[in-house]
């Protein structure tokens, strides 16, 4: 079920009233039956996995708690009868009888993701290899479907499980909880990676629902549709026309591509987040924000901690610390330091290390091939390039009394930064190194003229629609500058509502009539909703 | 705890000279500290006293001044 299709228009109304009409202590019960009911739109075969995924998730955290809660309570009881060091033995043990129950969780969701999402791009490998050694034998493919949103699902399910063995939360011990706390339908096409601790109380013991959360959260969810039909779904259709034919598209079209292609993933990523925010505020339910801004970012680290941020975050809690923390990476970080290299460098190479292993599971999150790996390895050469160069830009500003807080250099670095990021896009766009790579070289070669002679209208877009493009963008560029000073939404709350009601027709309309459906268009799934 | 603090305080200065107050907090939330000096903070914690912090410790509050930092260690050895 699409967000942006009528049934889905008509499921969430349905679902409204008979969440609202709901005795408050019925509604997770509601949401679940909705969110199940709304997954298996998707293929009903789909909901074995997540089934099969709340199971484990819930016996894996309740047996680590059950763990917790005995220990604690056999070390009241025993305070003043074991010594301290025997005390301490029996946490060490409880917490390796604890870590082999989240072992067993892990190899389960991470397991099932592997299987469904990489045994192909594996056996697709095996098959090169064998290929290269001269070999005739092959490996059929599995033809595995992936099941939609698992990525996203999976990722809460593991951060839920180690927050609880971590006993940073503390489980729910009702089974049908822990299912709609991974199935929450909103959340289900293309995240945020949802944490257990920051949605459980308003998911699992709603409260009675206030009046603005209806409207604020419709409000968004209008909003998420005008980026997602008026302008991603409009510059979807140029981006598909150029990238489809890169013999027949190259040079300065390779530009103009990636640069609508920015434009179509901004509001295609952003606008579902927003659908999906403002459903979940419709029902009461806070979601954390997935975006603050990220085109304003001076780099492309910042870009990171502005973009996707739930996948960052997840990354950073769940991969990053625990590798930078192991035994080996704090024995690689003492050997060099003891070592010649400069103290600089000695501090640094472990956490490259880290980086570096961070950024090809982040590659290989959002696709099992080779460009998504390329992809998220210069990520990373990105950001340890400018780290480095750091000291250099320092001096360089102080020389030249640049001030990095002035207007023009915040444009001049946001502009170098959506640049840069949409060179590293082309690897995503193109699907292939090889192809992205012989379209990033036609880039240098032919006339940016042919973006004036009426080519670009055989794109399958019309001047009208450019046009429209960038108003929409211009749109998306003031309503970014409002929000630094807070919500528009909340703002517009508080207006006459005269001036309210004006707005809204306005944007209602705007849908209606500039949205890219119906017969002619082809209406797209999220993009994200592939990963 | 304050046998700690000085280590503590060295090691912040080596990775921030700019810093001019030695108990300033906020580090972390004011955006001083980034991942790179958490993680070398706490490489030196582990070589320095033998404090190994375990990454669900590495949290912001943990890291957001010097005394924090030497709660944490305080907090893992003599637990």
């Amino acid at each position: 079920m699409l967000f942006t299709s009528y049934a889905f228009i008509g499921f969430l109304c349905v679902g409204l009233i008979i969440y609202r009409l709901a005795p408050v202590k019925a509604r997770p019960y509601i949401l679940l039956a909705l969110s199940y009911y709304f997954y298996a739109h998707a293929g009903v075969w789909c909901v074995v996995f997540i089934v099969s995924t709340s199971i484990v998730a819930y016996i894996v955290t309740v047996k680590m708690d059950k763990q917790a809660i005995a220990r604690k309570r056999y070390l009241a009881e025993m305070k003043d009868v074991i010594s301290r060091e025997e005390a301490r033995e029996y946490k060490a043990r409880d917490k390796r009888s604890r870590r082999r129950v989240l072992i067993v969780g892990l190899v389960l969701t991470l397991g099932l993701l592997a299987v469904v999402k990489y045994t192909d791009f594996t056996i697709t490998n095996i098959n090169s290899l064998l290929d290269l050694v001269g070999s005739e034998s092959r490996i059929p493919l599995a033809g595995i479907l992936m099941p939609m949103g698992i990525s996203f699902y999976i990722f809460s399910t593991v951060g839920y499980m180690v927050d609880v063995y971590r006993e940073a939360v503390t489980p729910t011990h009702n089974p049908f909880h822990t299912a709609l706390f991974i199935s929450f339908f909103p959340q289900l096409v293309q995240g945020p990676i949802s944490r257990y601790g920051d949605i459980k109380e308003d998911l699992l013991n709603p409260k009675p629902l206030k009046a603005d959360s209806l409207k604020l959260g419709a409000m968004r969810v209008l909003w998420g549709f005008a980026k997602k039909l008026i302008i991603a779904d409009r510059a979807l259709i140029a981006v598909k026309a150029i990238t489809g034919d890169p013999e027949k598209y190259s040079g300065a079209f390779v530009v103009a591509g990636m640069a609508l292609y920015a434009l179509e993933l901004y509001a295609d990523f952003t606008g579902g987040i927003d659908i999906t925010i403002g459903t979940a505020q419709m029902f009461g339910i806070g979601v954390k924000e997935n975006f603050i801004r990220p085109y304003f970012s001076k780099s492309v680290a910042e870009y990171w901690r502005r973009w996707h941020i739930t996948m960052g975050t997840w990354f950073a809690d769940y991969v990053f610390y625990p590798m930078s923390s192991c035994k080996l990476i704090r024995n690689i970080s003492g050997a060099l330091r003891k070592s010649r290299l400069p103290r600089r460098a000695a501090q640094r190479i472990p956490v490259y290390i880290t980086s570096a292993v961070v950024w090809f599971a982040t590659g290989l999150w959002h696709g099992a091939s080779w460009n998504f790996i390329l992809w998220g390895m210069l990520n990373f050469a990105v950001i340890m390039i400018s780290q480095e160069l750091e000291p250099l830009y320092d001096k360089f500003h102080k020389k030249f009394r640049f001030s990095t807080n002035a207007v023009p250099y915040k444009a001049f670095a946001a502009t170098r930064t959506i640049v840069i990021l949409s060179c590293l896009r082309m690897l995503d766009c193109y699907g292939s190194v090889g192809t992205t790579f012989g379209a990033f070289g036609s880039i240098f070669t032919g006339s940016p003229a042919v973006l004036f002679d009426g080519s670009m209208s055989a794109l399958g877009l019309t001047l009208f629609d450019y046009v429209i493009l960038l108003l929409g963008m211009l749109t998306l560029f003031a309503v970014s500058m409002l929000q630094r000073k807070g919500s528009v939404r909340t703002r517009l709350l508080s207006a006459p509502f005269a001036l309210r009601a004006c707005l809204l027709i306005a944007l209602f309309t705007a849908i209606l009539l500039f949205g890219a459906y119906g017969p002619g268009y082809d209406v797209g799934q999220f993009i994200y909703n592939r990963f | 705890m304050e046998e700690y603090l000085d280590t503590i305080k060295q090691i912040i200065a080596d990775l921030h000279p700019e810093l001019d107050d030695e108990d300033r907090e906020g580090l972390v939330a004011d955006g001083i500290l980034d991942s790179y000096d958490i993680i070398t903070i706490i490489t030196q914690l582990a070589d320095e006293f033998d404090a190994v912090i375990t990454a669900d410790k590495i949290t912001p509050e943990n890291f957001d001044s010097a005394r924090a930092i030497a709660e944490l260690v305080d907090e893992i050895l003599n637990d």
